[in-house]
């Protein structure tokens, strides 16, 4: 064995060692993020950029906000908190009791977590989190997230709930 | 939302096959080394490869399917990361056999491995609720204490290396403290859940001025650091001489209580309490000074013994710091790439095998490999602190976060140990050096963290309708 083969074994060993440990993290970084896959699945859904490709991208998320039906507002219209509103952005809107709530609502009749707005593809949807009174959109009671459209007063206790333009 | 983050936490993705590839890139490694010793040595191709190599991965391989059938949700990474870590570790036995340490004994550490695969099979098939340990924490802290006492007995307590630390059963030896480490983390899990309220609420503020500088406990609930401080202090280190499982365990604890009650100032108290007792007890304990001076003035020529004055009364008496000093010079021969596996001078080292392995790790790979040996202790380390948070009961979050600190704080102690940033102690890496016990209560606690993980992952059981009154709970 020449020392030059032995120096190569050396190095190579080392470097799959290392090879080894990218490959743990790797296993450990589709754990905490999700698969590939699955993040590449995401962005999907908004596809009103096809022909424009990679530079209009990053105006996508911006291209539904303009289009007229979609609702900006979140408005409390009875209830304790009534006249109050809540920009709707990306992100869900938590409503209850709760203080990590996104709206707290001071409701004796309100849960804890008693309710969650969120959209997607671009529709509003409401769900209860398994609140003890029970969200209302209109005059039915929800068993699972139904979409809500501008106007559709959302009970919760004894405050009312709408999306607004 | 919280509860929809909580719920992706850890997603409920199984990931047997990833296991499978780095268990097999494990057991490849394993190989590699082998080969790579045989090459470096003797110029050939090792005789044995398929004897060491061959049991090793089907030992391994065995332990995965056993994992993809009985623990199908845990954790897809902690069981390649042991692999990798055993595997080195016999690698590493083999070539010390191979440099004529008859100590090394590679052919009993994977009998030894078997063994310990076995008892993690047992335990992840056995221990389906990990929780259930929590009825009886009085009884396993009792455990925990009698294990660590049983050296003491004059029949069959042995004294190794001035440690006494180790029981001589006639056919076999073991250290039962490596045992008790775990029986006191399930103790402390339990004590903590129950009485985690008081321990963390009740307290006596401390300011200056306006700022808070610490809040007191009350001294009443000061008495389970007491009783852990005195059994430490008293029990390990005075009759025992064994600082390294003293420090262990304490630290284990400290590490607990500020898990359980989110206060730094059990930490302060218990620090200054251990380090305030090490000092007091530094001038009265023999055993404990040769300790410090070894540490402190290694390099001393009288503390060293070089051969020009071996009948220096000091090192008559005391022994002598050989041993880390050449760990020393082991790994600054290492430098950044090592020597090559099989290709560095390490049989000089005193108990190469045992404490040292790291340093004959660190000659021959250099600092590229044992940084890769760390990052894999660290990696299950953070594998099992990622269960205790995603671990619903009390319990569990604490017993997952004690074992997985117990694994770090080890390593810890062992490294800082071999490269002089501590005293030396004598505690072993885990899944590295070559000791039954101490792979054995690895394995043990491996298993543990696998059942949790499991348990962890798996899916809620689905309600067949909405609102039913029954469900279908999936055990």
């Amino acid at each position: 064995m020449s020392d030059l083969t032995l120096m190569l074994i050396k190095v190579a060993y080392l470097a799959v060692l290392w090879l080894f440990v990218i490959f743990a993290v790797g296993v450990i970084r589709t754990d905490l993020i999700g698969s590939p896959s699955k993040s590449k699945r995401r962005p999907r859904p908004s596809p009103s950029g096809q022909d424009g490709g990679a530079p209009r991208r990053p105006a996508a998320p911006k291209a539904p906000r303009g289009r007229r039906n979609e609702p900006r507002t979140l408005v409390v219209t009875k209830g304790p908190l009534a006249g109050n509103s809540l920009p709707l952005g990306p992100h869900p809107i938590l409503i209850g009791r709760a203080n990590d709530a996104t709206l707290v609502i001071n409701d004796d009749y309100a849960s804890g977590r008693h309710a969650r707005i969120y959209s997607e593809n671009g529709r509003w949807f409401v769900e209860d989190l398994g609140s003890t009174n029970g969200t209302y959109l209109g005059q039915q009671r929800l068993t699972r997230p139904q979409p809500v459209s501008v106007g559709q007063p959302i009970r919760i206790g004894k405050t009312v709930l709408e999306l607004r333009k | 939302m919280s509860t929809a983050t909580n719920s992706q936490a850890l997603p409920p993705v199984k990931r047997r096959n990833a296991e499978l590839a780095m268990t097999l890139a494990a057991i490849g490694l394993t190989m590699f080394a082998l080969i790579e010793i045989g090459l470096t040595r003797n110029g050939e191709m090792p005789p044995q490869l398929f004897l060491y190599g061959g049991v090793f991965g089907g030992l391994a391989v065995l332990a995965h399917v056993f994992i993809r059938f009985f623990a199908p949700w845990s954790d897809p990474l902690l069981l390649p990361l042991a692999t990798l870590l055993n595997g080195l570790g016999i690698g590493m036995l083999w070539r010390l056999d191979q440099g004529g340490i008859d100590r090394a004994g590679p052919m009993s550490q994977l009998i030894l491995t078997a063994a310990s695969m076995a008892v993690f099979a047992a335990i992840v098939f056995f221990l389906k609720e990990p929780r259930t340990l929590q009825r009886y924490p009085y009884i396993i802290g009792l455990g925990a204490v009698v294990l660590l006492l049983l050296p003491l007995l004059p029949g069959i307590g042995m004294t190794v290396n001035g440690a006494r630390q180790w029981l001589n059963l006639g056919f076999t030896t073991i250290q039962p403290s490596e045992f008790a480490k775990i029986a006191l983390v399930i103790f402390l899990s339990g004590y903590m859940v129950s009485k985690r309220d008081v321990l963390s609420l009740a307290s006596k503020q401390i300011k200056v001025g306006r700022f808070k500088i610490l809040d007191l406990p009350r001294m009443r609930d000061m008495a389970p650091m007491a009783a852990m401080w005195g059994f430490c202090i008293i029990v390990l280190v005075i009759l025992m001489n064994d600082l390294g499982t003293s420090l262990l365990l304490f630290g284990t604890f400290l590490a607990m209580i500020y898990v359980a009650t989110h206060r730094s100032s059990w930490i302060v108290i218990g620090l200054t309490a251990f380090f305030g007792a090490c000092v007091a007890l530094y001038p009265f304990v023999s055993h404990f000074k040769v300790r410090m001076v070894t540490w402190l003035d290694a390099f001393a020529p009288d503390v060293y013994c070089v051969d020009g004055v071996p009948d220096d009364a000091w090192c008559r008496l005391n022994g002598d710091s050989q041993q880390l000093v050449r760990g020393i010079f082991a790994l600054a021969e290492g430098g950044v790439t090592g020597s090559g596996f099989g290709g560095g001078d390490v049989g000089y080292i005193i108990e190469v095998q045992n404490d040292f392995i790291f340093a004959a790790f660190a000659e021959e790979l250099g600092l590229t490999g044992i940084m890769v040996m760390l990052l894999a202790l660290v990696l299950m380390v953070e594998r099992g602190m990622r269960i205790a948070l995603a671990s619903k009961e009390l319990f569990i979050k604490m017993f997952a976060s004690g074992i997985s600190f117990l694994i770090g704080f080890q390593t810890f102690v062992v490294i800082g140990g071999v490269t002089r940033v501590i005293p030396m102690t004598g505690a072993t890496i885990p899944f590295v050096a070559k000791g039954g016990s101490a792979l054995l209560s690895s394995w043990i606690m491996l298993a543990l963290l696998m059942r949790m993980s499991n348990n962890a992952r798996k899916p809620a059981p689905q309600a067949i309708q909405d609102e039913g009154a029954t469900q279908v709970i999936q055990r």
